[in-house]
Formats: C-alpha cells, sequence, structure tokens
C-alpha cells in the first residue's frame, strides 16, 4: 500500500492555466474521489499523475516513490510509474482475450509465470468474471468489460489504481453495481484509489474522502460525504452537489428582507452577523427544504404541481419570479393536500447565506 | 370528451431468424379521448413504438382495427390500410428527422407546400409556428448549426403547423440533455394548451411520462398491464412489475400467519401493518424508500445497517428478517450507522411471489 | 508487493531525463515526408518542368503545336465525350439499381448486391476484349451470327466506336455510384423519410424532395469516381479504339511514347499532352467541389430501425428480370467469353466443343515470355503491396497519431496520385528516373515498382487511417500505464488491432496491381512484361485465343483473392 502526494503542482495549456500550485493527498487504502464540473482539470491531474504529460513545477509522489519532481529534473516515463488505471471507455484492448488483457501488465514486469497466472485468476475471481478468460471483448457486455479493465488495473498495481469516470458509459442501474463492487473489492485488498469523476452522485456512494475541484483548477473542500454535504465549505461546493433557489437579502433599519420577484418578505430568522462585510448576501436553499408553512410572512401562488411519484414537484411563484420547490412523497401524504392556484406560505430549513455572485448582483 | 384514438384487438407479430415468430403487440385494446396527454411505457421490447408505428401507418397489422377521429385507417378484416400521408398526423421522432438540406423555413413549411397553400398564407402560418417554438427569426438557418434541442423544436413546429389532431411522440426528449428534457415537457404540455391537440407520447422514462400524461399505458412483453393516470398507477400498481417501474420499489419477503405480518427470517417482532382480508402464507411487500417513516419513537425496532449520502436524500439500509430494507430521508434527518431506529410502514402493496420465467422472458426480447 | 520494480527501479530514473531516447516518432515523421518527395514531389515536378522548359530554358513553342495539332485535339474531344457520357449514364444506372436494392422489396437483396460488385473486381480491358469478340464490326460473333441467320448485309452492331466504348466503361464504372448510393441509403435515417410522410408529402414527392437531395453527396462522390477513372482510362479506348483510329488523350500519349521508341522528344510530348489530362481532371475535381458545397450532411441514424420498402407489386417481377439480364450482359457475358475464347484452336472459329482445345493453356506455360510476365505482376504485386502497406500505415500514424506541424501537407500528398491518371505519373516517373536526375531504371522492373507506390500508396493509407482513427489513444495509454514502452505499446497494441485493415491494405493494392495496364504500358521494357501489358500485347499480335487465356487464369487469381479478403476483412478481432 502507499499513499499519493501532489505537492505544488502547476500546469498551463498554452497560456490557460489548468491548476496552481495544488496539493493533494491521497491516504493509503482510501477511496478519494476527486469531483467537479468537466474542463475542471482533474483529468489533467490524472494524466500528470499517470506521467502522460508533465507539470511545470512540483512533485508527485507514490509511497516513498518519486514520480515527478521539476527542480530535480525527475520524471519517470508512464512505463515506470506502476500505477493501476481503469479509463472511461474501459481501454481494454479488443484483439486480446479476457486472459491475454489481465496477463500483458505482469508480462512486461517480468513475473515468472506460474505467479501472473495465479494472480490473474485471483484478479478475474474478484471481479467476478472467471469463466470468461477465452472471451474477446466484443463479446462482453460494457459492465463486464469495465470489470476486465479493472482486473487489468488491479493486477498492475496492488498500490495505487486511478479511475477516470470509469462508469459513465453504463446504464444507471450497472452504474449502481459497480459502484458496489468498486468498493468490495476495495474492501478486500485495501488499494489505495484515486477515482475521477463529475458526478458527485457516484462520488457521495463511493468514496472515503471527496475532493472537490472548482472550475478554475483549484480545490474548495475535502472532507468526508456529511462535511460536504451537510457542511458545504463554500457557495460552489453546495451549489455543485445540489440544486437550489438563491435569494437576495436586504438589511433595512435592523431588520431583514428576502427578495423575491421584485417582492420584499420579512426575513428576520437570519442572523445579522452575516452583514458585518457590508458586502451584498444572498440565502441558498435545498429544493427540498422549502416547505409550506401557514404562519411564514414569505407568501406565493402555487402555479402548478408536477407528480413525479417519489416526489411532487411545485412551481411557486413569489412576485414576478417562479422558484420550484420539492417535497417527498411521504411529506405530501401527512399534511394537508394543496392544490394549483392556492395562496402559500414557506418557510425555509436549513438556509445558508453567501456573498452573492457580482454578476447576480448586477442583474438584480 | 370523444374518443379519438381506438384499437380494437390490435396485435402485430414479426417474424426473425432468430428468435422465431414474435408477438410484438398482442390484442391491445386502447382508447384515447380528445385533447388528452397519453403516455405509452414500458422498458424496451415491449411494443410500445410497434403501437406508436401502427398508428402512425409504418406498419400492418397483424389483427385488429385501428380507428383516428371516427375513421377506420387501419383494418385487417376490410383490407383497409391509409397511408401516412393520409392520416392527418403530427409526429416527433427521438432523432429529430429535421431536413438538413433545407433551412428551418423550408423544413417548417414543408407540410404546407404539400398541401399547396399560397405562399402568403405559408408565411403567415410558418411564422407563428415558429413564434410558438421559440424560433422567431431563424427562418435562414440550417438545422446543422443548431443543437439538438433547437432541432427538435424544429421539428415540433413542423409538426404544430399543419393544425393537426393528434400528436405522436416517440422519445422525443431522449436524445436531450437531462436539463432541457426537463424544460421541453412543459414547452410541449403549453403547445399542447394552445392547439389542443391530443398527444401520444412514447417514452421508457417512467418521471417522464408521469411528469406529462393525464393518463398512461404501461406494457410489459406485448401486453397491456395497466392504463390510469399516473397517481392510479403510482399509488396502486396492479403487479410487481408496475410497482418497480414506475419508481424506487423496495420489495420484502414475510410470511402471513393468522393477523399477523412477520418479515422472512424473524418470525419474533411482527411488522407493523395491517393484514387484508384472505391472504395467509408467503407474499411480497411492496413499499418505496422515501414512503417508510425512519424515526426513533415508533414502528418497527431495528439498526441502521449502513448510511450513503445521496445528492437529494440520505439512504439507509436498514435490517429486517434476513433482508435489507432501503430507506430514503431528507438529510436534515439523520441517524448514524449502528444506531437503533423505528420504522413505520406508512403505504404497501400486497403481491404473490413472482416466478423467474417472466424475467427470462423479458431480457430475451430486449435484445431484438 | 513491490513485484517488477526492482528490475526496473534503476533505469526508470535515468530514462526520465528528457530527450536522450530515441525518438521513433520523429523518425517516422521524417521519413514520411522524404519518401512522398521522392515518389511523388519529384514526378509531378519533372512533368511540369519537361512540359514548359528544355535544357534550362522557358519553351512553350512544343507545348502549343502539340496541343493545338489538329489530332490531339480531336483526342481532347474524344476523352470529354466519353468521361461525361460515361459518368452521365453510370450515374442514372447505379443510382436507380441503388435504390432497387436499398429501398425497394425485390427479392435476392444480398446476393444481387454482391453481383453487382463484381464489375469492380474486374479490368475493364477484359470486357473490351469480350466485347471485341461479340460485337467487332465484321469478325464479332454476335454480328456475324446476326448477319448470317437474318441475312443482313451490314453487321447490326459496331462495338469499335464512340458509343461502344461507353458501353463498356458504363459497365465496369456504375459500381462505384451504386456502392456509394447503397451505403448512404443503409446509412440514412428512415425517420427522415417518414417524418416527410406524416408531413403528408406521397412515396414518390419523398424521393424527389428528400431521399435524392440527401444522398447527393453520395450521388456526386460516385459520379467523380467515375469521371476521374474514365477520363484517364487507357485499356478500353486502347483495344476498341486504336483499329478505326479512335484516340483519347491517355491512348494518344502512349501512341506518343511508342512511337518515339523511347526518345526524348517523344517523352516531352507526352508530357505536354499530360498537362491537359491533368487540367482536365482538375476541371472536374473543381466541378465536384462546387457541387459539393451545399455541404455534406449528418444522416446517420439513431435508433436502428428497418426502413419501411417501397412496395413494388406489379413491377415487381419485371424489375426482378430487368436487374437479372443487365448482370447477364455485364457480369457474366464477358466472363464466359473470355474463358470460352480462351479455350478455341483460333480467332473466329465457332464456339463449339470440337474447336476446344488446351493448346493456348499450354502455349502459355511454354512461353518464357508470358511466364516472365507472370512472374514479374506477382513480384511487382506483392513488393508494391508490402511496401505500401507498411508505408501506408506509417504515415497514417504519424498524420493522425503523431500529428506534426505541415500533417495536411503530407495527407494531401499521399492522396494526390489517386486523381493523377496513370498515364501521367508513368510519365512523371519516366522523366525522374530516367537519367536527368541521375539515377536511371528504365526498362529496369524498379521503375513500374516505383510506379505502383505512387499510384497505390493512397489505398492503404486510407485503410489504415480509418482504422487507426477508431483506435483510441486510451488504448496506447493503458498499455504505457501496463509498463510497456512506447515502441512496445505500438507492437503489442497499435499494430495488431490495425492488422486486419494491413491486410485488407495489402490486397487493395495487390489487385489492381495484378491488373494493371495503363501505367504498365508506358514503362515496360523488354524483359519487364506484366501480366496486362502480355496480355495487351498478345491481343495486339492477334493471338486472341492465348490472351483470353491468359486473362482467364487472371480472373482466377483475382477471384480467389477477393475472396481471401472477404474471409480476413470479417475476422472479429478487428476493431
Amino acid at each position: 500500500m502507499a499513499n499519493v502526494r501532489f505537492e505544488n503542482v502547476t500546469f498551463h495549456y498554452g497560456k490557460h492555466c489548468i491548476f496552481k500550485n495544488l496539493s493533494l493527498t491521497v491516504e493509503e487504502s482510501q477511496i478519494l474521489c476527486l469531483v467537479g464540473p468537466s474542463g475542471c482539470g482533474k483529468t489533467t491531474l490524472v494524466r500528470c499523475l499517470l506521467g502522460f504529460i508533465k507539470p511545470e513545477t512540483g512533485a508527485i509522489y507514490v509511497g516513498d516513490r518519486c514520480l515527478f519532481d521539476a527542480d530535480r529534473g525527475i520524471n519517470v516515463p508512464p512505463e515506470n510509474r506502476h500505477i493501476g488505471v481503469v479509463f472511461q471507455d474501459y481501454a481494454v484492448w479488443p484483439h486480446m482475450t479476457v486472459w491475454e488483457n489481465v496477463l500483458y501488465p505482469m508480462k512486461k514486469m517480468g513475473l515468472p509465470k506460474e505467479e501472473r497466472e495465479a494472480r490473474a485468476h485471483h484478479a478475474l475471481e474478484q471481479v467476478r468474471m472467471t469463466g470468461y478468460e477465452d472471451h474477446l471483448p466484443s463479446q462482453l457486455s460494457g459492465g463486464q468489460q469495465q470489470r476486465v479493465a479493472i482486473a487489468r488495473a488491479l493486477v498492475s498495481s496492488d498500490e495505487v489504481i486511478i479511475m477516470d469516470e470509469p462508469i459513465t458509459n453504463l446504464d444507471a442501474k450497472l452504474r449502481e453495481e459497480m459502484l458496489n463492487e468498486i468498493r468490495l473489492i476495495q474492501h478486500d485488498i485495501g488499494t489505495t484509489i484515486l477515482y475521477i469523476t463529475h458526478d458527485q452522485e457516484a462520488a457521495l456512494q463511493l468514496c472515503d474522502i471527496m475532493a472537490i475541484m472548482d472550475r478554475d483548477g483549484s480545490l474548495c473542500q475535502i472532507g468526508q460525504d456529511e462535511d460536504i454535504i451537510l457542511r458545504p465549505a463554500n457557495r460552489f461546493v453546495f451549489e455543485f452537489i445540489g440544486v437550489s433557489n438563491f435569494f437576495p437579502l436586504v438589511r433595512e433599519k435592523d431588520h431583514t428582507y428576502l427578495e423575491a420577484g421584485g417582492r420584499k418578505f420579512p426575513y428576520d430568522s437570519c442572523p445579522a452577523e452575516i452583514f458585518a462585510s457590508g458586502k451584498p448576501m444572498e440565502m441558498g436553499v435545498r429544493l427540498n427544504d422549502i416547505v409550506f408553512d401557514e404562519n411564514s410572512p414569505v407568501r406565493g401562488t402555487i402555479e402548478r404541481i408536477i407528480f413525479l411519484g417519489s416526489e411532487y414537484i411545485y412551481f411557486i411563484r413569489l412576485g414576478d419570479r417562479t422558484i420550484r420547490m420539492q417535497s417527498n412523497a411521504l411529506d405530501v401524504m401527512q399534511r394537508d393536500p394543496v392544490a394549483e392556484n392556492q395562496e402559500v406560505g414557506l418557510a425555509f430549513l436549513q438556509p445558508r447565506y453567501y456573498e452573492a455572485k457580482p454578476e447576480e448582483v448586477n442583474a438584480q | 370528451m370523444e374518443n379519438q384514438i381506438v384499437l380494437r384487438h390490435v396485435t402485430k407479430r414479426f417474424t426473425t431468424k432468430k428468435l422465431g415468430t414474435i408477438t410484438a403487440v398482442n390484442n391491445f385494446n386502447l382508447e384515447v379521448r380528445e385533447g388528452e396527454c397519453f403516455s405509452f411505457l414500458g422498458p424496451s421490447g415491449c411494443g410500445k413504438t410497434t403501437t406508436l408505428r401502427m398508428i402512425a401507418g409504418f406498419e400492418d397489422l397483424s389483427e385488429g382495427e385501428i380507428e383516428l377521429c371516427g375513421r377506420l385507417v387501419s383494418s385487417k378484416d376490410q383490407h383497409l390500410y391509409v397511408p401516412p400521408e393520409e392520416r392527418g398526423l403530427g409526429m416527433v421522432f427521438q432523432a429529430f428527422a429535421v431536413w438538413p438540406h433545407m433551412n428551418i423555413f423550408d423544413n417548417v413549411a414543408f407540410p404546407l407546400q404539400i398541401r399547396k397553400l399560397s405562399q402568403t398564407e405559408i408565411r403567415e402560418r410558418v411564422k407563428e409556428a415558429l413564434h410558438h417554438t421559440s424560433l422567431d427569426g431563424m427562418e435562414e438557418v440550417y438545422p446543422s448549426d443548431l443543437s439538438g434541442g433547437q432541432q427538435q423544436r424544429i421539428a415540433l413546429a413542423r409538426a404544430i403547423v399543419t393544425n393537426p389532431k393528434v400528436m405522436l411522440l416517440d422519445e422525443p426528449l431522449s436524445n436531450l440533455d437531462p436539463k432541457l428534457r426537463e424544460s421541453m415537457r412543459f414547452e410541449i404540455k403549453a403547445l399542447q394548451r394552445k392547439f389542443g391537440f391530443t398527444i401520444i407520447f412514447v417514452t421508457h422514462d417512467q418521471s417522464e411520462a408521469m411528469a406529462i400524461s393525464d393518463r398512461m399505458m404501461v406494457c410489459d412483453m406485448g401486453n397491456i398491464v395497466q392504463v390510469g393516470t399516473p397517481e392510479e398507477l403510482y399509488n396502486k400498481p396492479r403487479t410487481r412489475f408496475v410497482h418497480n417501474f414506475l419508481g424506487q420499489s423496495t420489495f420484502l419477503h414475510v410470511v402471513v400467519k393468522g393477523d399477523k405480518v412477520y418479515a422472512r427470517g424473524d418470525m419474533d417482532q411482527p411488522l407493523p401493518i395491517p393484514v387484508p382480508p384472505n391472504i395467509q402464507g408467503e407474499m411480497v411487500i411492496a413499499t418505496r424508500p422515501n414512503e417508510l417513516d425512519l424515526n426513533r419513537t415508533t414502528g418497527f425496532k431495528s439498526r441502521i445497517e449502513n448510511r450513503i449520502f445521496l445528492t437529494d436524500t440520505t439512504q439507509y439500509l436498514v435490517r429486517v428478517g434476513d433482508q435489507l430494507l432501503t430507506i430514503q430521508t431528507p438529510h436534515r434527518i439523520t441517524f448514524a450507522e449502528g444506531e437503533a431506529c423505528c420504522i413505520r410502514f406508512v403505504k404497501v402493496m400486497w403481491y404473490p411471489e413472482e416466478d423467474e420465467k417472466a424475467a427470462e422472458e423479458r431480457a430475451k426480447r430486449q435484445t431484438i | 508487493m513491490k513485484f517488477g520494480m526492482m528490475q526496473r527501479q534503476g533505469s526508470s530514473d535515468l530514462a526520465a531525463l528528457d530527450g536522450k531516447t530515441f525518438n521513433l516518432d520523429k523518425a517516422m515523421t521524417i521519413i514520411s515526408f522524404i519518401l512522398l518527395l521522392i515518389i511523388v514531389v519529384i514526378p509531378i515536378f519533372m512533368i511540369v518542368y519537361n512540359a514548359f522548359f528544355y535544357k534550362g530554358r522557358l519553351d512553350l513553342e512544343m507545348f502549343r503545336t502539340v496541343v493545338f495539332s489538329k489530332d490531339n485535339i480531336s483526342a481532347i474531344t474524344n476523352t470529354v465525350i466519353i468521361g461525361v457520357s460515361v459518368t452521365v449514364v453510370g450515374t442514372i444506372i447505379g443510382l436507380f439499381y441503388a435504390w432497387l436494392l436499398g429501398r425497394s422489396d425485390i427479392p435476392c437483396k444480398s446476393l444481387m448486391r454482391a453481383l453487382f460488385m463484381i464489375p469492380y473486381m474486374f479490368p475493364p480491358f477484359f470486357g473490351a476484349m469480350a466485347w471485341d469478340m461479340l460485337l467487332s464490326g465484321r469478325g464479332g460473333y454476335v454480328n456475324t451470327w446476326l448477319m448470317t441467320h437474318l441475312g443482313l448485309t451490314a453487321p447490326p452492331f459496331n462495338i469499335n466506336s464512340l458509343g461502344g466504348i461507353i458501353f463498356v466503361e458504363v459497365s465496369y464504372y456504375f459500381p462505384f455510384v451504386f456502392m456509394q448510393v447503397v451505403s448512404a441509403l443503409e446509412r440514412m435515417d428512415p425517420t427522415l423519410e417518414e417524418s416527410a410522410r406524416i408531413a403528408g408529402a406521397s412515396q414518390s414527392t419523398v424521393i424527389r424532395r428528400i431521399t435524392l437531395p440527401l444522398v447527393t453527396p453520395a450521388i456526386s462522390a460516385g459520379a467523380l469516381l467515375i469521371l476521374i477513372s474514365s477520363l484517364a482510362h487507357f485499356g478500353v479506348p486502347a483495344i476498341l479504339g486504336f483499329s478505326k483510329q479512335i484516340y483519347t488523350l491517355p491512348t494518344v500519349i502512349y501512341a506518343y511514347i511508342d512511337r518515339a521508341g523511347g526518345s526524348f522528344e517523344g517523352i516531352r510530348q507526352g508530357a505536354a499532352l499530360s498537362i491537359l489530362l491533368v487540367f482536365v481532371v482538375t476541371m472536374a475535381l473543381i466541378l465536384q467541389k462546387i457541387v459539393l458545397s451545399s455541404g455534406s450532411y449528418d444522416i446517420i441514424k439513431g435508433k436502428s430501425m428497418r426502413p419501411t420498402l417501397i412496395k413494388l407489386r406489379g413491377a415487381k417481377y419485371p424489375l426482378l428480370l430487368l436487374a437479372i439480364v443487365t448482370l447477364i450482359l455485364i457480369v457474366l457475358v464477358p466472363l464466359i467469353m473470355i474463358f470460352l475464347e480462351g479455350l478455341v484452336k483460333a480467332y473466329g472459329l465457332p464456339l463449339v466443343p470440337e474447336n476446344f482445345t488446351l493448346d493456348n493453356f499450354k502455349a502459355i506455360a511454354s512461353s518464357k515470355q508470358t511466364l516472365d510476365a507472370i512472374r514479374n505482376s506477382l513480384f511487382l504485386s506483392i513488393s508494391a503491396g508490402v511496401l505500401c502497406m507498411f508505408l501506408g500505415v506509417m504515415i497514417a500514424y504519424v498524420v493522425i497519431k503523431i500529428k506534426p506541424k505541415g500533417k495536411e501537407i503530407l495527407e494531401m500528398l499521399s492522396v494526390l496520385p489517386y486523381s493523377i491518371p496513370g498515364t501521367v505519373l508513368a510519365i512523371g516517373v519516366i522523366l525522374s528516373w530516367s537519367g536527368q536526375l541521375g539515377i536511371n531504371l528504365y526498362n529496369t522492373v524498379w521503375i513500374i515498382l516505383v510506379a505502383y507506390m505512387a499510384r497505390y500508396l493512397s489505398f492503404s493509407m486510407k485503410s489504415a487511417s480509418a482504422s487507426l482513427q477508431q483506435v483510441h489513444p486510451s488504448l496506447e495509454e493503458a498499455a504505457r500505464a501496463c509498463g510497456a514502452s512506447h515502441t512496445e505499446s505500438l507492437k503489442d497494441i497499435t499494430l495488431p488491432l490495425i492488422r486486419p485493415a494491413m491486410i485488407a491494405g495489402f490486397f487493395l493494392i495487390f489487385l489492381p496491381s495484378m491488373r494493371e495496364l495503363t501505367t504498365s504500358i508506358l514503362l515496360y521494357g523488354p524483359y519487364t512484361r506484366t501480366l496486362g501489358v502480355q496480355i495487351f500485347a498478345l491481343r495486339d499480335s492477334g493471338q486472341i485465343p492465348q490472351a483470353s487465356a491468359l486473362a482467364g487464369i487472371a480472373i482466377c487469381i483475382i477471384i480467389i483473392c477477393n475472396a481471401i479478403v472477404t474471409h480476413i476483412t470479417k475476422d472479429k478481432r478487428g476493431v
């Protein structure tokens, strides 16, 4: 086992800075999910680790092995880095059987034949692909190909495996299955896994630790799923991890008002300290943290109700703005029914306060 | 309201080399009312698209007859077949099917040119259709310069320009990204309210069907399983298949003894569920992860085995007998792994144990 | 746990130092440029130079006399008439059968489709030979039979005419349009047509307003192939036209060179005419650019669905009959004729069993010249095939994976010879490699090899590029991450993956080289005849049965090789 360390790594594509002085450590036997919107530089980081591209500054270590160090002029070529990889498009070699695919990395390492075969058997067992040794990838389903790719990564390194969006091409059911399987395998072997994805849902299901990357290549928050969900470090994390409504807040004569669609609603439950900096503030709330409350001064009209089975979606008109809220079917069953065109009061559970984005201030 | 589309004993059989003769559509009887939005919902290979293509006139019937707006258009017995161009329908396809060699104006004007309307009227009506689909002023643009959503709008404009009474939509949103898919649903509904046409909407996406339909039909392996409003189907699914297909399900194998229900593998603590009359022995109860109330005071006593945060909800696995029950709660209700908890069953459905054969048959048909 | 690391730990940090390792990519790039310079750029340059310069000075006099001579003007006219007529008629026939097989419910589709491709396999001059035997003015079998049985005084058919040349070329070139359009129809999303039906258009309106415009790019691509092939074609007009003094540009160039007996003046005149031929072909290319400027459309289908087939009803069997008759005429009749004539004792004898003999085959087996020709052709085809296969892969790899500066030039240079007529290329090769540049390969087999390579390199390069494009970079990267060096990943992953394309590329070159005539006829020396040249020469000297027998052998070789190609391209291990 080994950890993976990026130390002050910087990379530019031409003049465009992908990330600057980025440092990140994946601890031994941990699954770290690096999550970020597409184009944020997560794949670039992986390619730096694999040695397909060369960062300008910093150093990369796996355990005590230095793979790259700009100052010392070290840049180990990809073939000598010994990191297992699972690519998004599987990258299972179509001209080799499952067996040949899994044996290949060990052949390149020059392992003795008996050890190779024993390890290949074991790896295929772990991904539940025993019995498919003689199949060509074209005879396998997408999920099975992905399993072969994982087996191949397992035999190339039992220290570190990188997975670059490995399940995006699978359908929803299979995706869930694969995630469970990756967890189980990791549990058995204890390999360190760096998992790259833009899908926060998958990351939440899989990881020990999540690292959220912003569009500019900076890491916003590194923490457990619970931290990320319940205590998002900044507005980007909050917005990235789920859908929310944002309302500008106005502070006038010791009272706070919530602004929506050109109207102002008293909103004094909001702590006054947030205005300390004097900057314009906003309140953000998740769609399913908005609830009906007859006593609330924030009042709107139900424009439309859409039944989606597991949940109801309400479009509610506040002034000339229509917001959206979502209610769990269980909650709906347990409270008084509402109808379209009815006036309702809205309360906000777990509101969060952030500085308003400059462009939104202008738009208002 | 009148019945605008009527299917009587409609059956379609295909013969393929690999699988022999397959009944893709088995004795469909259906009445779709005027102005209604009616969805055909089911997994691939269930016969929904074939049925739509028979209504459009692209497929012959093996048996039965189809009536459109009070006029018989296909009948096996009477050897009657009205070609698609004479059925007066509007249709939108999954792959958009806008003609790449024509600009937007020509695409939308095509149906009117075929009908030999005057130039001024054509210009007028195309302009109106483009207005209703938010494509104002884009007459000269070619489809290849447009995004998928805009191409689908062209297809919609082309379909409404002739003011058809019936609109057939064949998975029109499945090639669009999720955000766009949702806003297009509203656009389609708005167009329907405006023009009052009847919609047949084919989809395999249950949430799409539920969001858009007045009534819907769930079919499986060439048979109609259930027809009704989205609420009826979601809340009272007739079979386990429908339960599972419309939204998430969590199933529990139970044993009924007298007036008590026990989870399989735990005959000590009965489940707090009333037993409906005439039910005894081994059964399956079905409920949904977010229709289970997880609390600390009342209900079936158990322990949290596993907790996963999802974006909208927290998902818990809770042991009940020899099975794990999936429960989803909003993030604001938090339990730790290993914590004691109580489960209240708010709504359950009872089904007999399903045989395995049906599942196999389904898998086979999906490969066609 | 630290398996494998021990052996490599030492070397890894060493190799880390940039730029010290041998750079395979750079070497391949440089070799590609040099290669194309030698086999493509130099010949083209030499033609232009020699047409306009004489002894280092600009000299337009010769160019003017050659171009404006009365004979040559009539050759130009003939070339254009034949080219345009073959294109128009071939396109219409190709289109008709493509639609019939692609959209109607005519029976036996896949069989007919395979049969319609057959003319594509054989060199058109075999057909010209066969039709000449059947329909030539006086001697043709059909003509004599009709004259004796119907008591006609004049032969009813004359294949030795512009019309005859057009007929034979059409029957070999229409598959170009046929294949392009059939595959376009197959790829086309059927809902494009269905939505027009829903819009209220009848079947015929749909064909006119939707289907035809959508396959226009395919039609024009096929039509252009016909036009270029026909303009540059030598065999058919040579066989059918010489006896009646009907010349086209390629045959007149051949006549110049032949008459000059290798003198430099004759070759220069040929070069001047070549410029003219290139000019005509260029015009055709520009024409296509204009036609295609409306853009190519994305007509790929979404859901896999069978297009609704048009019911031919009453017309079904008459149309089937028409298709069968067409197939018999263009495929069966010429082939049977070649084989029968190869068995006959002497040209002109009735084709009855009493006149059959195997003497022609024995003569072939005992003629050193003929055996040499077969041996030369085999040697040339295999060498050109193997060399081009590897060089094509190399250039394709450079263009697609390495992407150096100037890759567009590389790509353009490698496909350029494809649109240069074979005759022109041959003259360029003669001018380049017969001493002017210090290397003299004239009258050796090597000069033919160079010409074949220039002519066919684009085939293997295209086949390899198409295949390489499907090899996703992550396949190679996965190998690197698994511990394979760059060279090893090429050898273990990339090359095996494109192997089917390489083998297909080999046959794509081997087959046309085996039957090549246009280029070889200008380059062969006393000891370097090729199969095509020998058949042509035997026929020219009146030994028609022997020529037919040899052609029959060539046909057998071609059929066997084609079967091998089909077998290989079906290989499941491909990408």
